[in-house]
């Protein structure tokens, strides 16, 4: 598979591809949004076709260094220009290309005179195909003969790698050979000295060896075919057809590889890794189901996945991405794994900035790149939650954003795929970084953010669909009463024989309510349950809600309904409780928020609150409600 | 499966893509000659577009024996199960 399906879909992305020059920003603003979509390689030469019709150079005021890279080559390379491009495109920046006249790269490179040099490159892709580079070899050849073969086509490559290099003056990268040749002995093909599967298995080990040398940079074509699958990089038609040793449908992948390289070469490569916590850390909700209850170690496969994409974080670390955290969490609850669950791969210390709050995280990833002092487009975010993942996209949308499903095995896949911190070397200074980082901490930098939200909200299309409680929701309704901490005002549990009895009772009523937005269904985030009292005063008996949903405007639209369901049964007045346990802090001032009056106070944190129907108007929010 | 009713839109889509117009309309006589800029290499990105959407794989004789959009068409359907 060479899908690029780090990168996120854009649903309108054709008519945004129209409407390039009257899109929000300038056309190459607007054209850097559409290459960091999912797009295969049909779309990738129509953006990049629209862009040079309207663009004939770099933008002015680019903040990148535009890249001439000559593309040579023994077979036809055309078709993977545009992908080149459009992958500079996806890292604002700008790259022109020339390819080489069919089978003429060397001519070119010797003649000072010819259109290569003329183009002035200040970058050289070697892409040498397999086909040429096994050229004379046969099983029918003694190992000497092999040898010798081998020795002349690698003194050539180097040869071609020094006068790219002292006649381009440019830095070269060099192309690993695709394996595509079948064997012919099988499993011991190693054992045949002139099988072209082997010997160039065996080139590809020796060109990485003589790049080292030579201060060439590969490109790994033949690991990523390797898991790929080679039927999704060559297809043996398409050779006799065109000469094209890469397939079209490959060429994203192949030109995203490149663009790596190019980004790399300007130390434009992402520096900082951001965690978000529960369900991507680890799985389940730290702040309600406590250390013993979040899936994390051996003994489930969901919990080993969740290790493993662990391990892999700090293998990052290790070789020098910083590590953040931004959770939308009490910090005391996010810190406690990190500290004192045994199987914890991170620690506290191999975070550089952790910031856990209940802010948006926008506003607080603004605030993690000020503290590490790096540019906010030196951060990858990766979070399970759809809503934050397209809050921060459309909020920052120069910090990189995985698509990622809620299966954390697929994590660590999206972060190598997407090839996000592409190194070119490792330094002792690498490995060191996060300790440098953590120990300029600054706290401070959480400043007040600018993010806009209610553009944001509006945009998601969001609508609630409230139910009374039923059979059907019964299940889920009792969970989350028994499993909800954080966002319960009184955490009073019920079993299913307590719900079914609120389901018959005529003076109470119990809602369900579930949230949809254009990323899909959230499923059932909140239960209400009130209680008519005898005095005409509707007691909120029981209101909680999933912390999914914070910062949504679900809180006022529940009260709306609330308040028509207590106008149903007679009420005249709403009362509120908050009864404090040591995980509910975050909901002290829920009522007070919502426009209450808080009528009593007790010594233990509780208090209740009071709203008059009589002069309630229902709040106006972005979320559309139906009643089911 | 995809018949041939369902596989025309799609490859609409593909074509407008590939050519950067909008205004193509296609019918099974379409062929070459009534497309500016339908060349060799264009043959190949409408083949593979096409082979991705419907994930499928021609074979050369196939890929010889096409002569217009029908044919396309027809052959897309056959492989799908829907011809």
């Amino acid at each position: 598979m060479t899908e690029l399906h780090w990168l996120p879909e854009m649903q309108d992305w054709r008519a945004r591809l129209r409407s390039l020059t009257s899109g929000p920003g300038s056309v190459w603003e607007n054209a850097v949004a559409l290459a960091g979509a999912r797009i295969n390689f049909v779309l990738t030469n129509a953006l990049d076709e629209r862009l040079r019709r309207l663009l004939s150079g770099p933008p002015d005021g680019l903040q990148t260094k535009p890249v001439r890279l000559a593309v040579l080559g023994s077979s036809t390379l055309t078709h993977l220009l545009p992908a080149i491009r459009v992958a500079g495109l996806r890292r604002n920046i700008w790259i022109d290309t020339y390819e080489n006249d069919y089978g003429q790269y060397w001519q070119e490179l010797s003649d000072p005179d010819s259109a290569l040099h003329q183009f002035r490159p200040t970058a050289v892709l070697l892409a040498l195909d397999a086909r040429d580079l096994t050229a004379g070899i046969t099983a029918a050849m003694d190992p000497e003969a092999v040898e010798g073969a081998m020795t002349e086509i690698t003194e050539r490559i180097r040869a071609t790698w020094r006068m790219a290099r002292d006649t381009l003056r440019c830095p070269v990268l060099h192309q690993a050979a695709l394996p595509l040749h079948l064997p012919l002995l099988g499993n011991n093909e190693h054992r045949l000295a002139g099988s072209r599967a082997a010997f160039l298995g065996r080139l590809n080990a020796r060109v990485r060896t003589m790049a080292e040398e030579e201060g060439v940079d590969i490109l790994a074509i033949d690991d990523r075919a390797a898991m790929d699958g080679l039927r999704a990089w060559h297809d043996p038609g398409l050779w006799h057809r065109a000469k094209q040793e890469v397939s079209h449908t490959a060429a994203p992948m192949f030109g995203d590889m490149v663009g790596r390289w190019v980004a790399a070469k300007q130390g434009r490569s992402f520096k900082c890794l951001v965690l978000d916590l529960d369900n991507t850390v680890w799985g389940g909700v730290i702040g309600d189901d406590g250390m013993e209850g979040i899936e994390l170690g051996q003994g489930s496969p969901l919990g080993e996945a969740y290790v493993a994409f662990q391990d892999y974080a700090r293998e990052l670390s290790r070789r020098g991405v910083i590590l953040a955290v931004c959770s939308k969490n009490d910090e005391a609850n996010a810190t406690e794994p990190f500290e004192k669950h045994p199987d914890m791969v991170l620690r506290r210390g191999d975070i550089a900035s952790f910031v856990a709050n209940w802010s948006d995280k926008a506003g607080n990833i603004r605030a993690i790149a000020e503290e590490l002092n790096i540019g906010l487009d030196s951060l990858v975010f990766i979070d399970d939650n759809p809503f934050e993942r397209n809050l921060v996209r459309q909020e920052l949308p120069m910090v990189a954003v995985p698509e990622v499903s809620d299966d954390p095995t697929t994590y660590p896949v999206a972060l190598a795929d997407a090839g996000y911190f592409e190194g070119l070397a490792v330094t002792d200074e690498d490995r060191e970084r996060t300790s440098q980082y953590h120990g300029n901490k600054a706290r401070d930098a959480l400043k007040a953010s600018v993010t806009d939200l209610p553009a944001y909200l509006r945009g998601l299309e969001m609508e609630l669909i409230a139910r009374p409680f039923d059979r059907v929701g019964l299940q889920r309704i009792v969970q989350l009463i028994n499993k909800s901490n954080q966002f319960n005002l009184t955490t009073r549990r019920y079993t299913d024989e307590d719900v079914i009895a609120v389901m018959a009772d005529p003076d109470a009523f119990g809602l369900q309510l579930r949230l949809l937005d254009r990323f899909g269904d959230n499923g059932v985030i909140a239960i209400v349950i009130g209680r008519l009292q005898p005095n005409k005063d509707l007691l909120i008996d029981t209101w909680l809600m999933s912390c999914r949903v914070l910062g949504r405007q679900v809180e006022p639209t529940a009260l709306n309904l609330i308040a028509r369901n207590a106008t149903r049964l007679g009420a005249r007045r709403l009362v509120g409780e908050y009864i404090p346990t040591e995980k509910n802090g975050m909901v002290k001032d829920h009522y007070a928020k919502l426009g209450f009056t808080v009528m009593e106070t007790d010594p233990a944190g509780g208090s209740r609150a009071v709203l008059d129907l009589a002069g309630y108007r229902p709040a106006e929010t972005f979320i559309q409600v139906t009643e089911g | 499966m995809a018949t041939e009713g369902e596989i025309y839109p799609a490859l609409t889509t593909i074509f407008h893509d590939v050519f950067l117009r909008d205004d193509l309309t296609l019918c099974a006589e379409t062929n070459a000659k009534d497309v500016v800029g339908w060349d060799s290499f264009k043959q190949i990105e409408i083949i593979m577009a096409s082979e991705e959407q419907w994930k499928i794989r021609f074979s050369t004789r196939e890929l010889d024996a096409l002569r217009c959009v029908g044919d396309l068409v027809r052959t897309i359907a056959a492989k799908t199960g829907g011809g």
